[in-house]
């Protein structure tokens, strides 16, 4: 088994596309989770709906830039759906209804109902090619030995990982503002900030709509990268892989998102090189073959997001005390 | 010359032929596809989700599911005889063959390279081209069926609820687990090979231990050391992660039915045409309700139940085992999602995720009937059961799970303590 060659994959992961667009999506359940504490568990319909708002959009003849916006408008919207009817309840309520939805809009997309715009099971593909035309970068590969991109990942890092520098910047500005405190209010005692006048439940909506915002410019960077969307990859597992990084990081801390990404996608990059390479090697023998990797690292998943609830619930590096979203 | 020439081109031949099989082979070149569509008269309709099997000498080859136009394609190794099969139970409602012997294909030959093209004949089923009453009323029956499941399954989710204030997001992975225990006593290669209703006494208690076992070691502990509602229903959705992907990894992706009632002759009562397995299910489903409700009302430890899930301060202080009330929840909770399970199991086929898809129609019978009450549910199942079932008349079949999310979110904004439930639980 060739170790080092597993760690340079996994750390190439951790650096790439994958952690990007999960430290973003992130930033936005860090949001609605971490500082305001909402159980959001259809984070992934957000995703869905910036993807897919922005591929129909040029799908149907419209400029890159539009669909962005389509797709933004489009989370927000969603937001404002989902968040009407549950944010005055209890929290199991948003989760319930969000979980459904993501369920729900992944099979609308799916449908042949709705084929005419989505192309139903085959996706759209080939949306993104404005971007990559202006692809400055020049031709060749960066980086050392097998820790290397291309000149056309080089280019959508760059998109990524600044769309993570400005989205932490727009976050650093927006939690120590008097927004922020509010919300961070309420995630620590509803019932006080309730009774300092403050309109709990429009601060709620407004958090849920701005984290969803964030998670669809990171679905539709996933999109951008993959020209493709297509409704199967919008699984509910997405939603709690942002939930397992926020975690991880730290909820309601700034920087949590970014390195809550680069542990995850490093772990399981290198859980699944491991396990290919112990099963190819046949440490198993017969109980487990190559198929089974898949499925294995999901169940190991849980287990790592049951371990993190339980015993850090403030993140592998965070203070206990100020984390209360693991207290009564 | 004559000869010359043939033997000439008949070596290009061999050598193309040599050189071209490996690429071939590689390519998957042959195959069998087709499309299902119902033809009704004048229209023309695909028909989605029909699992097609490929087999060749008795062994299974592949198998595929229509997509929503109604295409399939199932790769073969290579030229040869294969047998196809339409598998009848995955049709949908109101599709059926126009000759109902012909749901294999024994002979179907495929050449190098070829994609085969294959045919089965669909037309509409006994509940279309009938009268309304006829459609509705076998609907109905499908729904009540249907919700006999949801009521089943819905139970537990509510009562633990009602005990300990969690939402368990693993309830439907019990679901699955009944079944898949109850698939492996009746049908698995090594297991006993028992009737079903056999199996299914194994499946239930299984599913009712591992409730209690996930009691005692997991929740239990977590509640004693303050852990708040929302960390606690992270946790579930972890669980219910390992759950559902361990099974995937023991029973397979491959959705299976049981070795009885998997294919039944349809009946007819009261001028509704129906198969016999959906009465008894919810017949029998009726008789378990019936037992919990007797439970809940006649017997000292039901009582208790009901008073701690009223307030569980309260019910302490009068002498109440609190804990103990709790685990036995939790065992009777997870044994009736288990028995729900194999309901499922029998009505429709053993899936490694069937319990997760089912889960958003659980809360939205649960929410229905109102949070934390057993009756509530099974009302709500009912309810949710027969809703979905009936919106098929009006819109597409696959928004049969939207209009359970609909119903949710249209109670939650109405009346979200629901039908039976108290308003105080919900703020």
């Amino acid at each position: 088994m060739d170790l080092v060659k597993i760690l340079i994959d996994a750390g190439r992961t951790a650096v790439g596309v994958p952690a990007a667009a999960y430290a973003l999506s992130s930033i936005g359940l860090n949001l609605q989770f971490g500082y305001t504490g909402l159980l959001n568990f259809g984070h992934v319909a957000s995703m869905l709906v910036g993807a897919y708002g922005m591929a129909i959009t040029v799908d149907s003849g419209g400029p890159l830039w539009l669909g962005v916006i389509v797709g933004i408008v489009a989370a927000l919207i969603l937001g404002l759906i989902l968040g009407v009817p549950t944010l005055r309840l209890r929290a199991d309520y948003l989760a319930i209804v969000t979980i459904a939805a993501g369920e729900i809009l992944r099979l609308t997309v799916r449908s042949s109902w709705a084929a005419p715009l989505t192309k139903g099971i085959f996706g759209i593909q080939q949306f993104a090619d404005p971007f990559f035309d202006v692809n400055p970068i020049p031709v060749g590969l960066y980086g050392i030995g097998r820790f290397r991109f291309d000149e056309r990942t080089m280019w959508v890092l760059l998109l990524g990982w600044g769309l993570v520098a400005l989205a932490t910047l727009f976050m650093w500005k927006l939690t120590r503002s008097p927004w922020g405190r509010a919300i961070r209010a309420i995630r620590d005692d509803e019932d006080a900030a309730l009774s300092l006048g403050k309109n709990v439940f429009g601060y709620k909506l407004q958090s849920l709509m701005v984290g969803g915002a964030i998670g669809a410019l990171a679905g539709m960077f996933l999109a951008i990268d993959q020209q493709n969307v297509n409704p199967d990859a919008y699984i509910p597992l997405l939603t709690f892989y942002a939930f397992t990084i926020v975690i991880l990081g730290g909820p309601g801390t700034l920087f949590g998102p970014i390195i809550g990404s680069i542990i995850f996608w490093f772990l399981f990059e290198f859980l699944d090189g491991f396990m290919t390479a112990a099963v190819l090697e046949g440490w198993f023998g017969d109980v487990l073959d190559s198929t089974d990797i898949g499925p294995i690292r999901f169940a190991l998943f849980g287990i790592g997001l049951m371990w993190l609830m339980i015993y850090r619930p403030q993140g592998l590096f965070g203070r206990r005390e100020e984390m209360l979203i693991g207290e009564q | 010359m004559q000869t010359t020439r043939r033997i000439l081109i008949a070596a290009i031949l061999a050598i193309l032929a040599v050189v071209l099989t490996p690429l071939a082979a590689f390519a998957e070149d042959e195959s069998i596809k087709g499309r299902l569509e119902k033809i009704d008269g004048e229209e023309r309709e695909p028909v989605g989700g029909v699992t097609i099997t490929v087999e060749l000498d008795g062994e299974e080859i592949g198998t595929a599911e229509s997509n929503d136009n109604g295409e399939w394609e199932i790769p073969v190794p290579g030229a040869g005889t294969y047998l196809v099969r339409l598998e009848v139970d995955t049709l949908p409602d109101g599709v059926a063959l126009t000759d109902p012997e012909k749901f294999e294909l024994p002979d179907v030959s495929v050449r190098n390279n070829q994609n085969k093209t294959t045919r089965f004949n669909l037309g509409p089923g006994l509940t279309s081209g009938v009268s309304t009453y006829e459609r509705v009323g076998s609907l109905f029956v499908i729904g009540l069926k249907f919700g006999a499941i949801i009521a089943l399954s819905s139970i537990g989710l509510s009562l633990i609820f009602g005990v300990t204030g969690l939402v368990n997001f693993a309830h439907g992975d019990l679901v699955t687990l009944g079944a898949v225990i109850a698939f492996w006593f009746n049908a698995a290669g090594g297991g006993p090979r028992w009737h079903i209703l056999l199996a299914a006494v194994p499946a239930v208690l299984l599913v009712a231990g591992f409730g209690g076992l996930q009691e005692r070691n997991l929740w239990r502990p977590l509640r004693n050391r303050g852990t708040g509602l929302v960390a606690m229903i992270v946790v579930s959705i972890g669980l219910s992660f390992v759950i559902r992907y361990a099974i995937l990894v023991v029973f397979s992706g491959l959705p299976r039915p049981f070795r009885d009632y998997a294919i039944q002759d349809d009946i007819q009562i009261l001028g509704i045409t129906t198969v016999p397995k959906n009465l008894a299910i919810i017949g029998f489903t009726a008789v378990v309700l019936a037992l919990i409700g007797l439970f809940l009302t006649r017997t000292k430890l039901g009582t208790a139940m009901r008073a701690v899930a009223d307030n569980s301060d309260l019910a302490e202080s009068s002498g109440i085992d609190v804990q103990r009330v709790i685990l036995v929840t939790w065992i009777v909770g997870a044994g009736l999602a288990g028995l729900g399970g194999v309901m499922f199991g029998i009505s429709e086929q053993v899936q490694w995720d069937m319990g997760f898809k089912l889960l958003l129609l659980i809360f939205s019978a649960v929410i229905l009937g109102g949070l934390g009450t057993a009756y509530g549910a099974m009302l709500g199942g009912f309810i949710v059961g027969v809703a979905v079932e009936l919106s098929t008349l009006v819109i597409p079949v696959e928004f049969k799970t939207a209009v359970a999310l609909a119903i949710l979110i249209a109670m939650l904004l109405v009346r979200p303590q629901g039908l039976l439930g108290v308003r105080e639980r919900i703020g």
